[in-house]
């Protein structure tokens, strides 16, 4: 308590002084993310922990200068993370910002971030505007996004036979988004979709809509939300029969977080995509080994391991560039060094910052198969990241030449019905 | 100076408020130079939010549990104005404290039919109905909110993109509507205000049309709220969801509680103090929330006039 | 989605029965506590959390299982409460409500902040009784065990304690108190125990929410944050202080609550301010309150 006291008074008496030239003598990493509320188990300290496994891989400096990392809590609020990056980048000198989960907060720390001509390194949020519409010479997306989800899981789903969909979409852009682009690959893959619910965020009791899904008949029923609205519904599909009655269920953002906390006898059977497994192979079975050693025996998330080899590729271009002034430049450079680490293996950046790697469809162990706390998942698909991720040419971003230009009605009208959409679901 | 009379205090108070008035313009007017100065803009946006609240709780002794809805509508009101229709900053933030008055007028019209805890319920509903409008209106962006909000030129001259330019605008609204809070407290208006407060029946017996007071009061109020609000969503150039939220409300209410309830300077004190908290704490995660609950209950058990409350028993003299 | 059939109606509402039980218990709580102490509860949500991670705690720490939890964690939950009445909340005697609300209010983000530090934000899975495991095929809908055992437990420790108030000593006590304090007090009552006593059992009841929360929803920190303001207005609508007032409204909320879900989603988490500013409007002391 003392100290962070004193923190704040040396904060306050140091900070005219500051703005000049601190670029040269430390390299700050400023980890953002939500360390109290909905996310912080699968991002929250863990993330600072895997910016730190990669700064101690680097030798804890380049050349002669030190490499530090700071981390705060956005407290999942736009405002609250926009206003910290600033204050981190104007005041305390910070040179790249990453993980920050949470689309909304994301896409504001992304303007920031241009605007400032700094680095933004984003493994926690899912919207996949970040390499799109909204996309940005300054930011790298490196660990999943909504289009590469709703493909890998809704593709396995229709070729594995579930043809016809009910969702149940968390009412906010980021649960619609999701639902229009799972709705157009099932309809691409020959599916249909029955209907859909919208409910409110942060909904205790879902068995009303679970009903409604059940009495729509639809094989599978898509989870179109995060964080506890999936663990609620899961639960109550669960209790309520549903997949003993024959329907699967579906999750379109799931983190091995929230399948540890639900555990193995509720959440059996669910489809799932992630870009990261921490019982995959050796060598992510060695790296999350060193991670849960200091995290009282928990396992890494794929925030987490994204937020580690992301790092991990800015210190090298770092490294090659001799430089960290222009934010711009260094991810050009990052895009120009082919990414290779042990957790997500050899890889690209693209034009528009999208990180590209497989994605791998798993699925969750009976209670049974089970050997351990942490043995949960059972891989049944990897999908290659250039079948994942989005064509960059249907993105719209602005970074791509010869993108199709935004059609007049494309942006920013998620609330519209969810058939029809020139902007995705095109892949096939 | 007719209300002299009837309340000698009052008088005198604008009197010991001078040399913490100059206090104020002082440290307002140095503060960038000395500490970040988007946070302190952050801090007086809040403080003005803060104050405006003040006039209700503190001087009308309305406890509204909806105040977000004011500070948040016309954050997006302003910022509506200024993305996508690209007016000047300036009838942006006007446009915003006029959509926030009306919907104060219009809440107030509601609310002030009841009392007490009551009031409180009724404003907590209509903020929260608002809070369901925002989230489904197409126009506020759900909850990205609305981005990339352009600070523009005030006046035409004034290129609020220049940190410091858009420091002292600020600070010119702040010390505006404190001005006017400031005045209308030490008013006759505001001392059949504070009358009612400690005394409704009494003050509808002595021919005050009580009511009416008290829809000025909110109706001020929320439009001062409101200039608040859109003055941070330029500030920010991000208008969002947390300023609609219910936490917002709460986070008014405690501000004002820890400056000092019913102390003109008071709610200042308070809200920089709740920015400083939540800015220089990020960095210790769910012990902000731990701390602002200990903060909660210490002030409540030990400290229930707040700073300038103690500060003005201490001195002797009303703050 | 508008021709819901009939029989899917029915599911609907039974569901909605079910929240409901949550409801009344919860606002059965807080308003026995606004009744007698003039407090506005805030830390209700904080304590049902604290009900059910007490349950899980028994569970992982001692092997008490969950029949075991439905008796020792309201009790435990409840002596909590009972210390923080008497260290805290009774220095706030004769002061305005709004104090007593602000630290409830403090000493809810204490709690959540403390268990989010020590467990996460995701949760805790905790094992649902095998005794209640499973479920029944009604012809409309398949209605799990334990449902049914909710609506069970919340009805009868409903009516209990309004049995309680209305039939017994310590009742007529506890209601004369709310009255007029000082005469009971005259009458060589001991009124402030009796304070304490109804804080302890106005939170243990939000404890035993809390565990039969437990195995349906996950045990997690913030598991009650936002539930306390939609409680709050249950007890609002009720009547602030009647009893039989905020059971009522407990089930008859989850039941609207139930049929917004299924003819307007969106708004379900809204509907019961709509609810709250129209009675205050028509009905300020609320539907079973006394009129002021």
């Amino acid at each position: 308590m003392l100290r962070s006291a004193l923190a704040v008074l040396a904060a306050l008496a140091a900070s005219p002084a500051a703005h000049a030239d601190f670029t040269g003598k430390t390299i700050k990493i400023g980890v953002l993310n939500d360390q109290s509320g909905l996310y912080a188990d699968l991002a929250g300290p863990g993330s600072v922990l895997a910016a730190k496994m990669a700064v101690e891989e680097m030798g804890g400096k380049i050349g002669d200068t030190p490499i530090e990392v700071v981390f705060a809590d956005h407290q999942n609020k736009p405002d609250i993370g926009s206003n910290i990056v600033r204050q981190w980048i104007d005041v305390d000198g910070v040179d790249v910002i990453v993980d920050v989960p949470t689309s909304s907060v994301a896409l504001a720390v992304s303007a920031v971030v241009k605007e400032k001509n700094k680095v933004f390194l984003a493994s926690g949020p899912g919207s996949s505007d970040l390499t799109g519409k909204a996309c940005s010479p300054n930011t790298v997306h490196w660990t999943y996004d909504t289009y590469a989800l709703a493909h890998t899981t809704g593709q396995a789903e229709v070729a594995a036979g579930g043809k016809s969909w009910f969702f149940l979409t968390a009412d906010y852009a980021f649960g619609q988004a999701l639902e229009r682009d799972t709705t157009a690959v099932v309809k691409a893959a020959g599916g249909e979709v029955l209907g859909g619910v919208k409910h409110p965020l942060n909904t205790t009791d879902f068995s009303s809509f679970l009903l409604q899904a059940q009495s729509s008949k639809a094989q599978v029923i898509g989870l179109a939300n995060a964080g506890g609205d999936t663990i609620n519904s899961i639960k109550a599909a669960s209790e309520f029969g549903i997949v003993k009655g024959g329907q699967k269920l579906a999750g379109l953002l799931v983190f091995v977080t929230d399948i540890h906390a639900l555990g193995l006898q509720t959440a059996q059977g669910l489809l799932l995509s992630e870009s990261f497994y921490w019982d995959r192979d050796a060598k992510t079975r060695a790296w999350s080994k060193k991670w849960s050693e200091k995290m009282g025996g928990k396992k890494p998330s794929m925030v987490q391991a994204g937020v580690y080899a992301s790092v991990l590729h800015y210190l090298k271009a770092l490294k090659a560039l001799k430089s960290d002034a222009d934010g711009k430049a260094v991810v050009d450079e990052m895009k120009k060094l082919h990414t290779d680490d042990t957790l997500f293996g050899k890889g690209v950046i693209r034009a528009d910052g999208r990180k590209i790697h497989p994605m791998y469809l798993y699925e969750v162990k009976k209670p049974a198969d089970s050997k351990g706390e942490w043995d949960l998942y059972k891989l049944v698909k990897e999908i290659p990241g250039d079948q994942a991720f989005r064509p960059e040419k249907e993105g719209n971003c602005s970074l791509i030449a010869g993108s199709t230009p935004a059609p007049a009605a494309a942006p920013a009208a998620p609330a519209a019905a969810p058939a029809a959409k020139p902007d995705a679901g095109s892949a096939k | 100076m007719s209300e002299a009379s009837a309340a000698p205090a009052a008088e005198l108070a604008p009197r010991s408020h001078r040399a913490p008035l100059a206090i104020l313009v002082a440290l307002v007017l140095v503060a960038p130079w000395v500490v970040y100065p988007v946070f302190v803009m952050k801090a007086l946006c809040f403080a003005l939010f803060a104050c405006a609240f003040n006039l209700l709780l503190g001087y009308a002794g309305l406890l509204s549990f909806g105040h977000a809805l004011f500070f948040g509508a016309a954050s997006y009101a302003t910022a509506h104005a200024a993305l996508e229709w690209g007016w000047r900053p300036e009838l942006c933030l006007v446009f915003g404290a006029a959509v926030a008055a009306v919907l104060g007028l219009a809440t107030g019209l509601v609310a002030i039919r009841r009392q007490g805890i009551y009031f409180a319920m009724i404003t907590l509903a209509l903020a929260q109905m608002f809070f369901f409008f925002s989230l489904r209106a197409e126009f506020t962006g759900g909850e990205n909110g609305i981005q990339g909000v352009p600070r523009g030129m005030m006046f035409g001259f004034l290129d609020l993109s220049r940190t410091y330019v858009m420091y002292y605008v600020v600070a010119a609204i702040f010390l505006l509507g404190f001005a006017i809070l400031h005045r209308t407290v030490h008013s006759p208006f505001g001392q059949v205000l504070t009358a009612i407060r400690e005394n409704e029946p009494r003050a509808i017996s002595l021919g005050y049309k009580v009511n009416q007071y008290k829809l000025i009061a909110f109706v001020l109020s929320a439009g001062l709220a409101g200039l608040a609000g859109g003055t941070k969503a330029l500030v920010f150039q991000l208008a969002s969801l947390t300023d609609v939220h219910w936490n917002t409300s709460g986070e008014v209410i405690l501000m004002t509680l820890i400056g000092g309830l019913g102390t003109i300077f008071g709610p200042i004190a308070g809200a920089v103090f709740m920015a400083a908290l939540e800015n220089y704490l990020a960095q210790l995660g769910s012990w902000v929330t731990v701390t602002e609950g200990a903060i909660f209950v210490f002030c409540v058990i030990a400290f229930r006039r707040g700073m300038f409350g103690e500060l003005s028993r201490l001195l002797k003299r009303p703050l | 989605m508008l021709a819901v059939p009939i029989q899917a109606l029915f599911g609907q509402l039974l569901i909605g029965l079910i929240n409901g039980s949550f409801y009344a218990l919860l606002s059965l709580g807080l308003a026995i506590i606004f009744g007698l102490l003039n407090v506005v509860n805030f830390a209700h949500g904080a304590l049902y959390m604290l009900g059910a991670f007490v349950a899980w705690f028994l569970a992982e720490k001692a092997g008490v299982g969950y029949w075991g939890a439905l008796i020792l964690a309201p009790l435990a939950v409840g002596l909590f409460g009972a210390v923080i009445e008497r260290l805290l909340l009774r220095r706030l005697a004769g002061l305005d409500p709004l104090y007593g609300l602000l630290l409830t209010f403090g000493i809810a983000l204490i709690l959540q902040g403390l268990f989010s530090n020590w467990f996460g934000s995701s949760g805790m899975p905790y094992e649902m009784p095998s005794a209640l495991q499973g479920g029944r095929a009604l012809p409309f809908m398949f209605l799990p065990n334990y449902r049914l055992w909710v609506i069970a437990v919340s009805l009868v420790v409903c009516l209990g304690t309004w049995a309680i108030t209305e039939r017994t000593r310590l009742g007529s006590w506890l209601r004369a108190a709310t009255e007029n304090a000082a005469l009971v007090s005259a009458f060589g009552i001991n009124v402030p125990r009796m304070i304490t006593i109804t804080y302890g059992l106005g939170v243990a009841l939000a404890a035993l929410a809390g565990v039969l929360a437990a195995p349906i929803y996950r045990v997690s920190p913030l598991m009650g944050a936002d539930l306390i303001i939609v409680v709050f207005a249950v007890v609002v609508i009720g009547g602030m202080g009647s009893i039989l007032g905020s059971i009522i409204t407990g089930f008859s909320l989850g039941i609207l609550e139930g049929l917004t879900k299924v003819f307007y989603p969106e708004a379900s988490n809204t509907v019961i301010f709509v609810v709250m500013a129209i009675v205050l409007l028509v009905r300020p002391a609320g539907l079973f309150g006394k009129q002021a």
